[in-house]
């Protein structure tokens, strides 16, 4: 059995396969529940300073099996109230990352010394919610949004940070760049890219926000690129996300660069046992293709390219 | 993934309960719920009170704003249709006593005929403020079960909580399972009085939802989330489950205590 373990951003994880944001993180017993059902760690749902309800329904979409559409609106019981679900995934022994969004750098900052604060192991920063007004895309996405936000955290923690860096920008790896400058100590991509739906009967977008984030096997080349192209352009590991449903999808981000990997819609399609299915099915994978460990498969695609480099 | 379809009847069934039926051919079984989206202003999760052919139906009771705004749907308006989701009622017991608090029988009557025409025999315990909020007790008449009645007021059947009526026919009657749906603290009180007697019970169970898909975590309760891994719960899973009739969550995620 190939060594699924890898070093990524300080951690070190049993395997590359994290529960993404947004998914099963609003109670500290669903965090549990996917860590024990195999996951190498857990990302917390995106917390705020203040409780956020979110969107009103219609906030979903799916399609098939390929494609989910959302604009949640960040629902979160903020920062005062959810320490005590990180507190109840931790003690059941997960490894818990925690997510914030902030409105500005000062608000990111004081968030993430909270969070810190409640024996996460990391911070992801929510700088690509494509959906939410005052947050997100909207106060991290340029290369300076990014590079001050990070730095601004960075002072503030001294656990590792990971940046999760939109793709909707015609170039993410500035934005990675932009990352790592500000001290970050990896950078996720991709966040769901901008997307909508129109019931036709009713003449209406069906997401109540009308405009949402597509996620799922659709955006998988669309990450796959994003990862290809910041891996080129950083030094700090990448963790990558977007469509991940099989062992051949996570091996195909780990070829094009990533050290870790996120998986959030496919929780939606299969359950959260895709946690147990994906590090076993992986695992073989890399025996059948002569790898020991995954850490030796990570960024190989580039040696083999001919893609041109910029 | 959702049909939109037109209400074609509106029926009061209690000065605070309404049935909206709609032309819907998925195939449900009693216990499944449906999303039901009123465009332009919320999507709610909605146990089928009617699941057989193709008019269903559901029966909703004015509690919050946004219930409250599904009653103002009228017939020949559009609404949005998505499922059936979630887990049904195990129709195979014999001799089965239904406990419902107030609009739980909107659940619970879909079941009761099915097990009725099943050759089951089903005894209705049902509870309500007071006699002209008892929803369904002439449709559960009518399809043969028995009914006993109680009231908070007194206005109609024993005057107090249906807990009372269900542990006296507990007490004195054999049953193979039990079914209820209503406010948790009375859910927790049948379990209790049912396990007095090793009576199996399955619970009916009601969180705040989003995604009906096992996603969104709003539904979370303990290791469950009520959209997949409910609505039916059996009492026995929800023995260790913390938030049973102690907290639920708002739609931020917030835990609110009952």
């Amino acid at each position: 059995m190939a060594d699924l373990s890898v070093r990524c951003a300080g951690l070190h994880l049993r395997n590359p396969f994290l529960l993404a944001s947004g998914v099963w993180g609003e109670s500290g017993e669903s965090l549990a529940g996917a860590f024990r059902a195999g996951a190498g760690g857990v990302i917390t749902k995106s917390i705020g300073s203040v409780p956020r309800p979110g969107y009103p329904n219609p906030t979903i979409e799916t399609y098939a099996t390929w494609g989910l559409l959302n604009a949640m609106g960040l629902p979160n019981p903020g920062i005062d109230e959810y320490p005590r679900e990180i507190e109840v995934a931790i003690k059941a022994g997960a490894t818990v990352i925690g997510s914030v969004f902030g409105g500005d750098a000062d608000e990111f900052a004081r968030l993430s010394a909270r969070m810190a604060a409640t024996g996460v192991v990391a911070l992801e920063l929510n700088l690509s919610c494509p959906h939410a007004e005052g947050f997100g895309t909207e106060v991290g996405g340029t290369p300076a949004d990014v590079e001050r936000i990070v730095r601004a955290v960075t002072k503030v923690v001294s656990i590792p940070v990971i940046a999760k860096i939109t793709p909707n920008t015609n170039d993410p790896a500035a934005l990675a760049l932009a990352a790592e400058r500000g001290g970050a100590a990896a950078v996720s991509a991709i966040n769901t890219l901008r997307a909508m739906a129109i019931d036709v009967h009713l003449r209406r977008p069906v997401l109540s926000h009308g405009l949402g984030g597509l996620s799922g096997s659709a955006i998988k080349p669309v990450g796959l690129a994003c990862v290809w192209k910041i891996f080129e352009k950083v030094s700090i590991p990448v963790v990558g996300v977007g469509g991940i449903a099989s062992a051949r999808d996570a091996l195909e981000y780990v070829m094009a660069g990533a050290r870790a990997l996120e998986v959030g819609t496919q929780v939606t399609f299969e359950g959260i046992g895709v946690f147990t299915r994906l590090p076993k099915e992986l695992s073989a994978l890399l025996d059948e293709l002569g790898f020991a460990r995954l850490e030796d498969a990570v960024g190989v695609a580039h040696r083999a390219s001919s893609v041109p480099r910029e | 993934m959702r049909s939109v379809v037109t209400v074609s009847e509106r029926v009061t069934e209690t000065p605070s309960t309404v049935t909206l039926r709609f032309p819907y051919a998925p195939a449900a079984d009693p216990g499944q719920f449906v999303m039901v989206w009123l465009p332009g202003d919320d999507e709610l999760p909605m146990s089928l009170s009617f699941t057989e052919g193709p008019s269903k139906g559901v029966t909703i009771k004015a509690m919050g704003s946004s219930s409250r705004r599904v009653q103002s749907i009228r017939v020949g308006d559009p609404i949005g249709i998505r499922g059936p989701y979630g887990n049904r009622f195990d129709l195979s017991p014999k001799r089965i006593l239904i406990v419902s608090g107030g609009s739980g029988a909107a659940v619970l009557a879909p079941a009761a005929e099915q097990a009725i025409a099943r050759g089951g025999s089903v005894t209705v315990a049902l509870g309500a403020t007071r006699a002209p909020e008892l929803l369904f007790k002439e449709r559960f008449r009518a399809m043969g079960a028995r009914v006993e009645v109680a009231t908070d007021d007194g206005s109609e059947g024993a005057h107090g909580f249906v807990t009372a009526v269900a542990e006296r026919l507990l007490g004195s009657e054999p049953f193979d399972a039990v079914w209820t749906c209503g406010p948790e603290v009375m859910m927790k009180k049948v379990i209790v009085a049912a396990d007095a007697r090793s009576v199996p019970v399955f619970c009916s169970m009601e969180r705040h939802m989003k995604c009906a898909l096992g996603m969104c975590d709003a539904c979370a309760l303990g290791p469950y989330h009520v959209c997949v891994d409910g609505p039916v719960f059996a009492a026995e899973r929800l023995r260790s489950v913390p938030d049973f009739a102690t907290f639920h969550r708002d739609s931020s995620g917030r835990r609110l205590p009952f």
